[in-house]
């Protein structure tokens, strides 16, 4: 694209786009995030452009590989539009027969339609499907209407106007005002007001300020902002941007989790795209404003997440948090002041410009304004990424959108937080979700992975796994947390290996206050989370495995026995076969039978029978 | 690695001390892992203590000191997976390739790895092989799935495992 030289060349272009541009004109998108990826989406692109050479439709229909559409669920994802139809679990086969049949004789494949669950009803557009019906999609919704890599469709939806507007419009003060009036809050898990952070950076004293988006999502369970940077980079670069006038920077920096190879690659076309039509370097859109963005890849340590310890590692250091006496906004990378937002949060800032601070607070609760965007994902039927008012409940979350528990299963927690936060019981899902509320009942906001936990889901064994990875994680740097979690974590393996002895339970809790306390950064501060509110919520699985040596849920392997119902059993002999230990026995038409001596406990038996013959004691 | 493509390394960020993590992790891409010489000689280029270069490539999970199996073997344990049961499909893995996590096959062929998360949380739990996910993967599963790498292999005639 042409250099842009003023705001006037920005509506042109923009202008000339949308005149090209013929809305009625079908198109197919194909969802080409990271999880269709997984799913070989670009297998049905390739289908789909093969078809359309081979029918020489090339001037008759568009294409579009698009970022995440959130239904990861049912991937890989194709939605035709104007008309906006859904089709899900798409393969390379069917894009011949959704050519012929959908875009040109306008009928819809049934086998290909969202399947209502209840009603049994298909559901033709995609508005329509309940996992988006009950979604506020004003940030996440763009991600299916253009292609990440094509700066042209940003723009024709509106793109770098909210920039535009703050250049030609606003002071950088009027920029923080606007902000801190929108009383839009971090979405990285602290949930600090971001126009507060702004205007401190901007007041400190320094030759050089900084700006940095932290994309080091490390929260288990939770890819928002991979899909965000993915699907829709320009609009966290036009967020950088705005923050960078408005602070008075000039050097930006984008700190990626080294896992999200796409994100790297997307992020840094949408760069190059900007360097070379003038939206960012010198000058930019003529009015003087310099600024630079360079992108780093992280090392793989969840740490880094901690932004003293982002910006060690970009100063090429090993990932180590520091104490925070002094700010980051006033001593950060280099020692010079430096603001630090991550990628959902810059992501809001162009929204709240173009439609305005009244839009914008109208959205959410009392101390929480706007969307926040979830992943769903664990024991639910949709799993996917969600974009919902504040304030919503987890009810709505999980059961309205996430369709409920699959199977037989019972709702019996939801962890929020990632291994900061904590479990919320069945019995609180009515709770609105915000950042004071789930601070209240224990957990906390996070970056926004939601784990949702079935019957099946060992309360004791999830304490386990948050202290494993917390333990691994640890930087090793105050020994609170460095020995601290390793402590909990031997205490709790011991009570899920039938160790568990009385007084487990308090010295769990004695040792988690001294880890919060004692810890330098939030990462130990935070580290008990996990086990202080499944003891609060579960306390009676805890007691159900010192004192009974058993696990209700029938996870944890050294307190559980596998047996064959023989009244279920048909001597299919599958079980047999996938046994690695041959500890089942049993000849044709016999009802087979398990040594408990042999089993492992591996649970292949289990997934490989049809009729549910198998149970866990 | 030659010490040529190393210096074209260098020389692409700038023999910048601050992009260490950059330049071992470009390193890494060509070799697999970080091999004990081309730190040494780094140390020497850049200039900078071999000392610091090991604690920058022990920190970071990302960086391996050891070298890798033509399959890299990854298990998301991320929280979605694990209440899947990846724990369980981990356990298969490590009983059927007889290794443990960050060690590799005698043959060469497979590394074992885990990672606390792959965003792909609708498809798990997940085990990526190489370049290619399986995603639902049962302890069932694991045997018949990493054959068929082997299979791969041996027809290739490259090594047995």
């Amino acid at each position: 694209m042409r250099r842009i030289n003023n705001p006037q060349e920005l509506e042109k272009i923009r202008e000339e786009i949308l005149t090209r541009r013929d809305p009625n004109k079908p198109c197919i998108t194909i969802c080409s995030g990271t999880g269709c990826h997984a799913y070989v989406c670009e297998k049905v692109t390739e289908a789909f452009r093969a078809e359309i050479r081979k029918r020489g439709l090339e001037e008759s229909m568009d294409i579009r590989t698009t970022g995440c559409h959130g239904f990861c669920e049912r991937g890989p994802v194709v939605v035709i539009n104007p008309e906006k139809i859904f089709y899900q679990r798409v393969t390379p086969e069917d894009a011949g027969e959704i050519i012929s049949e959908t875009l040109l004789k306008n009928s819809t494949i049934d086998r290909l339609l969202y399947t209502h669950p209840q009603t049994g009803e298909k559901i033709v557009r995609e508005d329509d499907v309940p996992f988006y019906k009950g979604q506020m999609r004003v940030i996440f919704g763009n991600n299916g209407k253009i292609d990440p890599t094509k700066i042209e469709d940003y723009i024709a939806i509106g793109g770098y106007s909210a920039l535009s507007k703050v250049l030609t419009e606003f002071s950088p003060e009027e920029v923080i005002d606007t902000i801190k009036r929108s009383a839009l809050r971090g979405r990285g898990g602290g949930g600090f007001p971001a126009g507060v952070k702004w205007e401190s950076c901007r007041n400190a004293r320094g030759d050089k300020h900084y700006v940095i988006c932290n994309a080091d999502e490390g929260d288990p369970g939770a890819y928002m902002d991979r899909s965000l940077l993915e699907g829709n980079p320009h609009s966290v670069l036009e967020g950088m941007i705005i923050g960078a006038y408005a602070i008075g920077s000039d050097e930006g920096y984008i700190y990626v989790r080294n896992e999200y190879p796409l994100a790297v690659r997307n992020v840094g076309i949408a760069i190059d795209q900007l360097r070379d039509c003038g939206l960012l370097g010198e000058n930019i859109l003529g009015t003087g404003l310099d600024f630079e963005i360079k992108v780093n890849r992280g090392g793989g340590a969840f740490v880094c997440g901690e932004s003293t310890a982002l910006m060690a590692s970009l100063e090429g250091q090993a990932g180590e948090p520091r104490a925070k006496h002094i700010h980051t906004v006033e001593s950060g990378l280099w020692d010079k002041p430096t603001n630090l937002n991550n990628v959902e949060t810059w992501a809001n800032v162009p929204l709240i410009i173009s439609r305005g601070v009244n839009w914008y607070t109208s959205i959410g609760t009392e101390t929480s304004k706007g969307t926040k965007i979830f992943s769903l994902v664990g024991k639910v039927n949709n799993t996917g990424l969600v974009e919902v008012p504040m304030g919503i409940t987890i009810r709505q979350i999980v059961h309205d959108i996430g369709g409920g528990i699959p199977g037989n299963g019972k709702l019996k927690a939801v962890q929020t937080g990632g291994p900061s936060g904590g479990c919320i019981p069945e019995s609180l899902i009515d709770i609105p979700v915000d950042f004071d509320k789930l601070t209240e009942v224990g957990s906390m906001m996070g970056s926004g992975g939601m784990i949702v936990m079935d019957d099946r889901t060992c309360m004791v064994d999830i304490a386990k796994y948050f202290l494993n990875f917390l333990k691994d994680e640890s930087c090793g740097k105050c020994t609170t947390c460095r020995d601290g979690t390793r402590r909990m974590y031997e205490i709790v393996d011991g009570i899920t290996r039938g160790e568990g002895r009385a007084g487990d339970i308090e010295l769990l809790e004695e040792l988690s206050w001294v880890v919060s306390e004692a810890s330098l950064c939030a990462l130990g501060q935070t580290a008990p989370n996990p086990v202080l509110s499944t003891i609060r919520y579960f306390k009676d699985e805890y007691e159900a495995h010192i004192k009974d040596k058993r696990c209700p849920a029938g996870v944890c392997k050294a307190l559980i026995t596998y047996l064959i119902d023989e009244e279920k059993c048909t001597a299919c002999g599958r079980c047999k076969r996938v046994c690695p230990s041959e500890a089942i026995t049993g000849e044709k038409k016999v009802p087979h039978k398990i040594d408990p001596e042999k089993c492992i406990r591996c649970g292949a038996c289990i997934a490989e029978c049809k009729f549910d013959a198998i149970e866990v004691v | 690695m030659d010490s040529q493509a190393i210096n074209q390394i260098l020389q692409k960020h700038n023999y910048e001390h601050s992009s260490i993590i950059a330049i071992l992790q470009d390193l890494q891409e060509k070799e697999n892992y970080l091999p004990e010489e081309d730190l040494e000689y780094l140390s020497e280029r850049l200039p900078m203590p071999l000392t610091r270069i090991y604690r920058i490539a022990t920190f970071y999970n990302a960086f391996s000191l050891t070298p890798r199996g033509k399959y890299l073997v990854n298990v998301c344990l991320g929280t979605a997976c694990h209440v899947r049961g990846a724990a369980r499909v981990l356990d298969r893995i490590k009983m059927y390739l007889g290794i443990d996590v960050g060690e590799m096959t005698k043959g060469k062929l497979f590394s074992l790895e885990t990672v606390n998360c792959l965003g792909s949380c609708a498809l798990g739990p997940i085990v990526v092989i190489g370049n290619e996910y399986h995603g639902q993967m049962t302890p069932a599963k694991v045997e018949s799935t990493i054959k068929k790498y082997r299979k791969k292999s041996s027809r290739k005639k490259d090594e047995k495992d």
